[in-house]
């Protein structure tokens, strides 16, 4: 019935090889899209953009990053919050420093020195691998929190060591400070979460794609047919960190507006960006997006019914809000290890045969 | 398809109130690591907003309601929570977390909603000319500072030179914002000040108590919350640091904080910004609230120091509240009328004995620029035999000329960077 390809012919190779080949799922993107900036900003309100919205684009970026460097290339990392650091404090110094400059100009700079920053962490990823990386990236994350808590130059030397993000105006709208509108934020983080993804997932599928995916199922056999793992590694965790790096400057800039280095980028947000694409599914630009959902609107949701729709005394919903989305991760780990992501390829294949399996 | 199930989402959580109540919202954890301290407190916020309403029906005849949000003590949870809570007419917010506070300084005042912050979120906020919607009096964090220097060149007979301080600290907004007035008063009396921060949660404190054993210094002080609390203590009764020289800040004097080290807590000591012991309104409470089974919590915590706490900033807040009443003589206020509430509010001894709480905290008048109150403080001793705080101090004061500049150049330097016109000129 749906996922049909019977009658969609393609008369050129560029059809062919499009994204969304099958016409059902091209039209169910075009309408998802069409959702996001044609209806969502109209009826966006404050607690629909700050906690549910904002975290879900802004985590996605951080989730397709990371899924560049660990699903696409096979490098583990765990120093994911100490980027996203990095991309915090440049966006804030250069807001701070260059008060005329643009947040788009100031985001994507933030995004290129966390991509020097993370090619320098790369470095090591030449000569170790597995475990071992994940322990020297694990370095890198903590080295990160510790540079932006003791160096005062950082934050402005201010009494608290906090960074506050001062209002910034883009078209005469503020993007960010308390006078920003909420489907201001929102646009400009969709901005930013569509280009991206959609650079990601044609870099994904063109030779540097194909270079990441040859190092990552087996770095030596890619090396014989010629991959250079020094490029294919260091691009991989440039731009990775890139991406990473916008959305933690995007995290402080556009969604919380004050920041503290320790609690905002601590290790925890390395795993929860991890749990992101391992839930998703790794080396799939749809799972990141899947994982920061699952990941972020998950608790949202729970909190929402067991609190205010059941009753619940706050404390015992929290509790079992931890258990449950636990629960979920496991059920969904021994049902489909291989994430979100593939449920949705299998549910697809289904879909196509449906309701003729033979 | 996402936009669909959280559409789906938005129709649970639409439900808004139509009754005409004051809603206070409590952003409280009680889960967590610091969840020790966030129990008591939140308890005593609301089991007063509920003797309120059991005892008098309300303030002023309109109905409180405390909507709770848990926070976890984690910022972005605590913008969820202001974010889900503000549409429901909130009043005033205590958020009871220097991190959650300054995300909501910028917010809450875009929103025209007042935050009031008891002792603890930016010290500066207390210059009212340039945080018009943020309050925290009684008192802050850099009289805090001030108050226990000042007791310690008291013992001292009046000078501090050539002694050294350890200050350890929550390494977080909170736990570093005594360290510019500290380091002020460093100068001003001639001792030597030493940082030595302890990441969070607080578990981890080996290394800095090693320090301490090293360099032995003549005091240590501490601001710290939740489970580093308990752990200091232990440490510091591992290393026999003479409990005495231990002086905890507001944040750090609980009874829970020091029933864990046993009879090696003794002789620690803490500031209180509120009073100590049996006050007639817990014994309201008890009947009214406990009794009738409407506690928030199971009722254990009463008298608690930090149960107290909570309890005098609920009393603070209806106090603002039934201020604003009488300004605007409208019964069901708003955030707006709060604000004028709580910027009029009028603290006496006369008052806090009519509530039942006698000389709970200090006296105190919040004005147009002043939103700090006196920023008095006691000085306690925890007595591990009887198992209870003893008060040693009455209220002493801080040293406003150490902290007034600071308070003026840290809030000129946030209304630089936001381009906010000082109010309070017409006067």
């Amino acid at each position: 019935m749906f996922y049909r390809e019977a009658g969609d012919f393609k008369t050129t190779y560029a059809k062919d090889n499009q994204t969304f080949p099958i016409a059902f799922d091209r039209y169910r993107y075009y309408f998802v899209l069409f959702m996001a900036i044609g209806i969502v900003p109209f009826v966006i309100n404050d607690y629909w953009a700050n906690a549910i919205l904002l975290p879900f684009l802004i985590y996605a970026i951080a989730a397709i990053g990371l899924n560049i460097l660990t699903g696409y290339c096979g490098q583990v990392s765990l120093g994911t919050g100490g980027f996203m650091a990095v991309g915090a404090y440049t966006s804030y110094k250069l807001m701070t420093a260059f008060p005329g400059l643009d947040m788009v100009t100031i985001t994507l700079l933030s995004g290129f020195m966390t991509a020097i920053v993370g090619v320098m962490f790369g470095l090591p990823s030449l000569r170790i691998k597995g475990f071992y990386l994940a322990v020297a990236t694990l370095a890198a994350q903590f080295f990160l929190v510790w540079l932006f808590n003791k160096v005062p130059w950082f934050y402005n030397y201010s009494a608290s060591g906090q960074i506050n993000a001062p209002e910034r105006t883009m078209f005469g709208m503020a993007v960010t400070g308390p006078n920003a509108e909420s489907w201001v934020k929102y646009l400009f983080c969709l901005a930013f979460v569509f280009v991206l993804a959609w650079i990601a997932r044609n870099l994904t599928r063109g030779s540097i794609g194909r270079q990441w995916m040859a190092i990552r199922d087996m770095d030596i056999a890619a090396e014989i047919i010629g991959v250079n793992p020094l490029k294919a590694k260091l691009t991989a965790f440039a731009v990775s960190s890139f991406y990473v790096g916008i959305s933690g400057a995007l995290l402080f800039t556009v969604y919380l507006g004050a920041v503290e280095v320790g609690e905002a980028y601590g290790i925890t947000k390395s795993f929860l960006v991890l749990f992101m694409i391992i839930i998703g599914g790794l080396g799939s630009i749809f799972g990141a997006f899947a994982g920061a959902a699952f990941m972020v609107l998950l608790p949202v949701l729970l909190r929402n019914i067991l609190t205010d729709g059941m009753g619940w005394d706050t404390a015992l919903a929290t509790h079992f809000e931890f258990v449950i989305v636990g629960a979920m991760i496991m059920i969904f780990l021994i049902v489909e290890p291989h994430g979100l992501a593939r449920l949705w390829a299998l549910a697809k294949e289904k879909l196509r045969l449906w309701p003729f399996p033979h | 398809m996402k936009t669909l199930a959280t559409l789906a989402v938005a129709t649970v959580m639409a439900a808004g109130p139509a009754l005409a109540d004051l809603v206070f919202p409590d952003l409280s954890y009680r889960t967590g690591p610091y969840a020790a301290g966030g129990i008591p407190f939140s308890d005593g916020y609301q089991d007063y907003m509920t003797l309120l309403n059991q005892r008098d029906g309300g303030i002023g005849g309109v109905m409180t309601r405390v909507v709770e949000c848990e926070t976890a003590y984690n910022t972005e949870r605590g913008v969820e929570c202001y974010e889900s809570t503000k549409g429901e007419g909130a009043l005033v917010y205590q958020p009871l977390s220097t991190g959650i506070t300054y995300q909501l300084i910028p917010r809450a005042t875009a929103d025209g909603i007042p935050l009031h912050t008891m002792g603890y979120g930016r010290t500066s906020a207390s210059n009212g000319t340039v945080f018009s919607h943020v309050f925290n009096y009684p008192a802050n964090y850099w009289d805090a500072a001030s108050v226990i220097i000042n007791q310690l060149l008291e013992e001292n007979g009046g000078s501090l030179e050539g002694k050294t301080i350890t200050l350890l600290y929550h390494n977080s907004a909170y736990g570093r914002e005594p360290i510019r007035t500290l380091e002020t008063l460093s100068e001003m009396h001639g001792f030597e000040l030493s940082q030595l921060a302890v990441d969070h949660p607080g578990q981890e404190q080996g290394n800095q108590w090693l320090t301490i054993r090293r360099e032995r210094p003549d005091y240590v002080i501490m601001w710290g919350w939740g489970v580093m609390n308990q752990v200091a203590i232990q440490e510091a009764a591992n290393i026999r640091f003479p409990m005495e020289n231990f002086i905890g800040n507001w944040w750090a004097g609980a009874e829970h904080d020091v029933e864990p080290a046993g009879m090696d807590a003794n002789g620690y000591r803490a500031l209180n910004m509120n009073v100590l012991g049996d006050l007639p309104v817990f014994d309201e409470i008890q009947e009214h609230v406990i009794d009738a089974g409407l506690a928030a919590g199971d009722g254990t915590n009463l008298g608690s120091v930090l149960y107290t706490r909570g309890m005098y900033a609920a009393m603070l807040a209806a106090e603002a509240a039934r201020t604003a009443q009488e300004i605007h003589g409208v019964a069901d206020i708003d955030a707006a009328m709060m604000r004028d509430g709580m910027e009029a509010l009028v603290m006496t001894n006369a008052r806090m004995e009519e509530l039942g709480m006698p000389g709970i905290g200090p006296e105190f008048t919040v004005t147009c620029e002043d939103h700090g109150g006196s920023g008095m403080a006691r000085m306690q001793q925890w007595n591990a035999e009887a198992g209870e705080w003893v008060t040693l101090t009455d209220f002493i004061a801080p040293d406003d000329s150490v902290t007034d500049p600071l308070v003026a150049e840290d809030s000129a330097a946030f209304a630089a960077e936001n381009n906010i016109e000082l109010r309070c000129n017409e006067s």
